[in-house]
C-alpha cells in the first residue's frame, strides 16, 4: 500500500506541478531575435587613426558606449557584447526605425572639451577646445586628492596648446562632452604647462571612473564596420516560431505514441519522463535566462528524439531478457543494469562533440551546442534514472508483471 | 524477427563499394561544382520579404531598378513572400530604398535582411572544420580509453564518412548550404557516434563471454551483436527521424535545409554504424587473430576501405 501511494503520489505531484507552472514558464522564455524580430549586427572595430592598436579596454569602452547609445534611443533590452579581440556584437529587439539606430551606432565616440569662449548670448559651450585625439591614449586615470576625494588625472599630447587654453579660460568652465551629452563642467583653476591636469569636483568614485573611461574612449575612438547583419521582421519571426513549435508538438506526439505502442507500460512511463524532461529544459532556460533561438528549438525537438534513445536501449534489453525466459522483475532489473553502460558511453561521446561545438562555435552554433549538452544531461536524469525508478516502483507494487505489458508476445518467450 | 540470423558483415564488400562510390561521386561533385553556398558563406545580402499579397518578378525588379540595385540581383518570388539575393552587400541607403519601394507596393510587408562579409563566412567554415577534427581526436582518445583503439578508428572512419556523405548529397543535389547546415552536420556526427558506440558496447560485452579462436567466431560475434542491437538502432533512428521529418515538413523555412540535412544524416548514420563501422572493426580485429593465433586459418576479407 505504501508503495502504491508513493508511486501515485510522485506521478500526481509532478503532473500538477507541470500543469500549473507551464503557462507562466512559457511566457517567461526569452526569445531570440530570429523569433521575436529585431536585428543583430557584428561589428569589426579598427582604430580611426593609423598606428593605433585596438586594445581590450578600448573595445570594452566602445561596447559600453554603444550600449549607452542604444539605451538612449529607447530600444528594448539592447545587448552589446565584445567578442574576441576586435569585434562587438549588437542585438536589438523590436526596433521601429532600424536605419536610424544603425547610423547612430556606427559613429565613432566623439569626445570634446568645450568652452563658452566667444559664444553668443544663450549659446552654451559652443567652442570646441579639445578633441578626443588630443588626449594621450589611456592617459586618464582616477586618483585621490588630500581629502581622499576621487579626481581624474588627464594627459594631453600638445603641452603648448593646453597651456594656451588653460591660460585663456582661467576661471571659466571647460565642459566635457561625449557626443552631445554634457558629462561634467569643471572650472579651470590654473595655467597648466606640463600637459597634465586634474579634474576635481565632488565626484563619487563611480562618476570619476565614468569620466575616466569616457576620456580614454575618446582618446582612442574605434571605427566600426558592419561585418554581418541579420534583421528579422517581427511577424516573420512569429510565423517561424509558431510553425516550428507546431511541428515540434506533432513530432513529440508521434514519438510518444510510438513509444506507448511499442513498449506499452514502460513506454507510458518513458512518455511521462519525456514530458518532464521538456518541462525541466524550459525551466532551466527561464532560470538561467538563456535565449531561445530557432536552431535552439530545433535542437530541443531533436533532443526529444534522442532522449527516448535511453528508454529504447533499456526496454529493448528488458524485452530481450524476458524472451530468454526470465521473470519480468528480474528482466527489468538486469535489463536496466546492463543497458546503463551503453547509454553512458554513447551520451558521453555525444557531449564531447557538443562541447567542441560550444568551444569553437559562434552565435547560433554555440546556442545549439548548449541546448544539446543540457538535453543530454537532463535526459540521463529523467529518461534513465527517473523512468527506471518509476518502472521499478511499479514492478515492486506488483503491477506490470506480464510480458504482454512490455509488448512481448508469449510465443516469443523461450523456455528456460 | 527476420533480422535475427542475417549475415550483416558478410555483405560488407557491397556496402564498402557503395560507400566508396558515394564518396568518390561526392568528391567529383565537390571538386567540380562545389557547394551551393548561401549568404552565410558568400559575400552579399539576402532579403526575405513577407507580403500580404503576391507580387510579380516584374514589379520587384522595377523597384530594384529604381533603387539602382538591379545588377546581380536574383529574385525568387513565392506565394505571399519573395526572396531577393544580392551578390553585393547592400548599403544602408540601398536597403532603405528597397524597403520604401516595396512598401509602396504593399505597406504591410515585413523584411528579413541578412548580410555577411565573406571573411566572416570563411571563418565560420574554418571553425566548423576545426570542430569536426577536434571532435574526432576527442572521440579517438575517449573510445580508446573506454574500449580499445580499433573501435576508436572504426567509429571515427564511420563518422567522417557520414559527415562527408551529407556534404556530398548537398553538393550533388545542389542544395543551399548555410550556417545551420554546419550545425546539422555536427549533429549528425554526434548522432552517428552515439549509434556506433551502442553497437560497439554490445560487441565489447559479448567479447567477454565468448572464446574467439577463429576469424569465423569473431564474425559470428559481430553478427550476433548487430542482431541484438538492430531493434534499438532502427527504433531510435526512427524516433529522431520522425522529429526531423516533421521539422522539415512543417517547421519554419529557415530551418528546412537544416532538417533535410539531419534527415539524410540520420539514415546514413544508422547505416554506417551497422554496415561500415562494425565490419571495419572486424577487419582490424580479425588481422590480429590471424597473425597471432592461427597463421593458417582462412584469410579474412582483404577489402580495404579508403574514405
Amino acid at each position: 500500500m505504501k508503495r502504491i501511494i508513493s508511486f501515485v503520489g510522485t506521478v500526481l505531484v509532478i503532473t500538477i506541478l507541470m500543469a500549473v507552472t507551464t503557462p507562466g514558464l512559457l511566457k517567461d522564455v526569452r526569445l531570440g531575435l530570429d523569433l521575436k524580430g529585431g536585428f543583430e549586427i557584428l561589428y569589426e572595430a579598427s582604430p580611426i587613426m593609423e598606428g593605433q592598436q585596438v586594445t581590450k579596454d578600448a573595445l570594452q569602452e566602445t561596447a559600453k558606449s554603444l550600449q549607452k547609445r542604444a539605451d538612449a534611443m529607447g530600444t528594448s533590452e539592447p545587448e552589446v557584447t565584445p567578442e574576441g579581440t576586435n569585434r562587438i556584437r549588437l542585438k536589438v529587439a523590436g526596433v521601429t526605425d532600424e536605419a536610424e539606430v544603425r547610423k547612430t551606432m556606427k559613429e565613432p565616440a566623439n569626445l570634446t572639451f568645450r568652452s563658452n569662449d566667444g559664444c553668443k548670448e544663450g549659446e552654451e559651450f559652443c567652442k570646441i577646445e579639445l578633441r578626443g585625439d588630443d588626449f594621450v591614449e589611456n592617459g586618464a586615470s582616477v586618483a585621490y586628492d588630500e581629502l581622499r576625494r576621487p579626481m581624474i588625472d588627464i594627459k594631453v599630447k600638445d603641452k603648448g596648446k593646453f597651456a594656451e587654453i588653460t591660460k585663456r579660460l582661467l576661471g571659466q568652465e571647460l565642459a566635457i562632452f561625449m557626443d552631445d551629452q554634457l558629462l561634467s563642467a569643471p572650472t579651470v583653476q590654473g595655467v597648466l604647462t606640463d600637459g597634465s591636469a586634474q579634474i576635481t569636483g565632488s565626484y563619487s568614485l563611480d562618476e570619476a571612473k565614468q569620466i575616466r573611461d569616457t576620456i580614454n574612449l575618446g582618446a582612442l575612438p574605434l571605427k566600426l564596420v558592419e561585418k554581418y547583419s541579420q534583421s528579422v521582421g517581427a511577424t516573420l519571426g512569429m510565423k517561424s516560431l509558431t510553425k516550428t513549435v507546431e511541428a515540434g508538438l506533432i513530432a513529440s506526439v508521434a514519438i510518444l505514441l510510438f513509444m506507448i505502442i511499442r513498449y506499452r507500460v514502460p513506454g507510458l512511463l518513458a512518455s511521462f519522463a519525456l514530458i518532464l524532461h521538456t518541462w525541466l529544459l524550459i525551466l532551466i532556460f527561464v532560470w538561467a535566462d538563456f535565449t531561445l533561438t530557432l536552431p535552439g528549438i530545433a535542437a530541443l525537438i531533436l533532443g526529444i528524439g534522442m532522449a527516448v534513445d535511453a528508454n529504447i536501449i533499456t526496454y529493448e534489453r528488458i524485452r530481450e531478457e524476458i524472451k530468454t525466459g526470465k521473470s519480468v522483475p528480474s528482466a527489468v532489473k538486469s535489463g536496466g543494469k546492463s543497458s546503463l553502460r551503453a547509454i553512458m558511453d554513447s551520451n558521453l561521446t555525444t557531449i564531447l562533440v557538443a562541447a567542441v561545438m560550444f568551444g569553437f562555435g559562434t552565435g547560433a552554433v554555440k546556442g545549439f551546442a548548449l541546448v544539446l549538452i543540457l538535453e543530454i544531461i537532463l535526459s540521463i536524469a529523467t529518461n534513465v534514472y527517473f523512468s527506471r525508478f518509476l518502472l521499478n516502483q511499479l514492478v515492486n507494487i506488483g503491477w506490470a508483471r506480464k510480458p504482454s505489458q512490455y509488448g512481448v508476445k508469449e510465443r516469443d518467450i523461450r523456455e528456460l | 524477427m527476420s533480422f535475427k540470423n542475417f549475415d550483416y558483415v558478410g555483405k560488407s564488400k557491397i556496402f564498402y563499394i557503395f560507400s566508396i562510390v558515394i564518396t568518390i561521386l561526392g568528391l567529383v561533385f565537390l571538386l567540380t561544382r562545389g557547394l551551393n553556398y548561401g549568404v552565410d558563406f558568400q559575400s552579399g545580402s539576402n532579403v526575405d520579404i513577407s507580403l500580404s499579397k503576391t507580387l510579380t518578378s516584374e514589379q520587384i525588379s522595377s523597384v530594384l531598378k529604381e533603387a539602382g540595385i538591379d545588377e546581380h540581383a536574383g529574385i525568387t518570388p513565392g506565394i505571399d513572400r519573395v526572396n531577393i539575393r544580392f551578390s553585393d552587400v547592400l548599403t544602408e541607403e540601398q536597403d532603405l530604398k528597397l524597403r520604401s519601394g516595396i512598401e509602396k507596393l504593399d505597406d504591410t510587408a515585413t523584411f528579413e535582411v541578412n548580410t555577411v562579409d565573406p571573411e566572416m563566412a570563411k571563418e565560420l567554415g574554418r571553425n566548423a572544420i576545426y570542430a569536426v577534427l577536434i571532435s574526432c581526436i576527442g572521440i579517438i582518445i575517449y573510445v580508446s580509453i573506454r574500449f580499445e583503439w580499433r573501435f576508436a578508428i572504426a567509429a571515427t572512419i564511420a563518422l567522417l564518412h557520414d559527415a562527408f556523405v551529407v556534404v556530398s548529397v548537398f553538393s550533388i543535389l545542389d542544395l543551399e548550404v548555410d550556417l545551420t547546415f554546419i550545425i546539422a552536420v555536427l549533429t549528425v556526427i554526434g548522432y552517428s557516434i552515439n549509434d556506433t558506440i551502442v553497437i560497439f558496447d554490445r560487441i565489447r560485452e559479448n567479447l567477454r563471454f565468448t572464446k574467439i579462436k577463429r576469424f569465423s567466431d569473431l564474425k559470428d560475434l559481430v553478427n550476433k551483436s548487430l542482431s541484438q542491437t538492430i531493434g534499438r538502432s532502427i527504433y531510435t533512428a526512427l524516433s529522431v527521424f520522425i522529429a526531423a521529418l516533421f521539422l522539415l515538413l512543417l517547421g519554419g523555412e529557415s530551418i528546412q535545409m537544416f532538417s533535410l540535412a539531419i534527415c539524410i544524416g540520420l539514415v546514413i548514420g544508422a547505416y554506417s554504424s551497422i554496415f561500415i563501422a562494425s565490419p571495419l572493426w572486424l577487419l582490424f580485429k580479425g588481422r590480429n587473430i590471424n597473425n597471432n593465433n592461427k597463421p593458417n586459418a582462412p584469410k579474412p576479407n582483404k577489402d580495404k576501405i579508403e574514405i
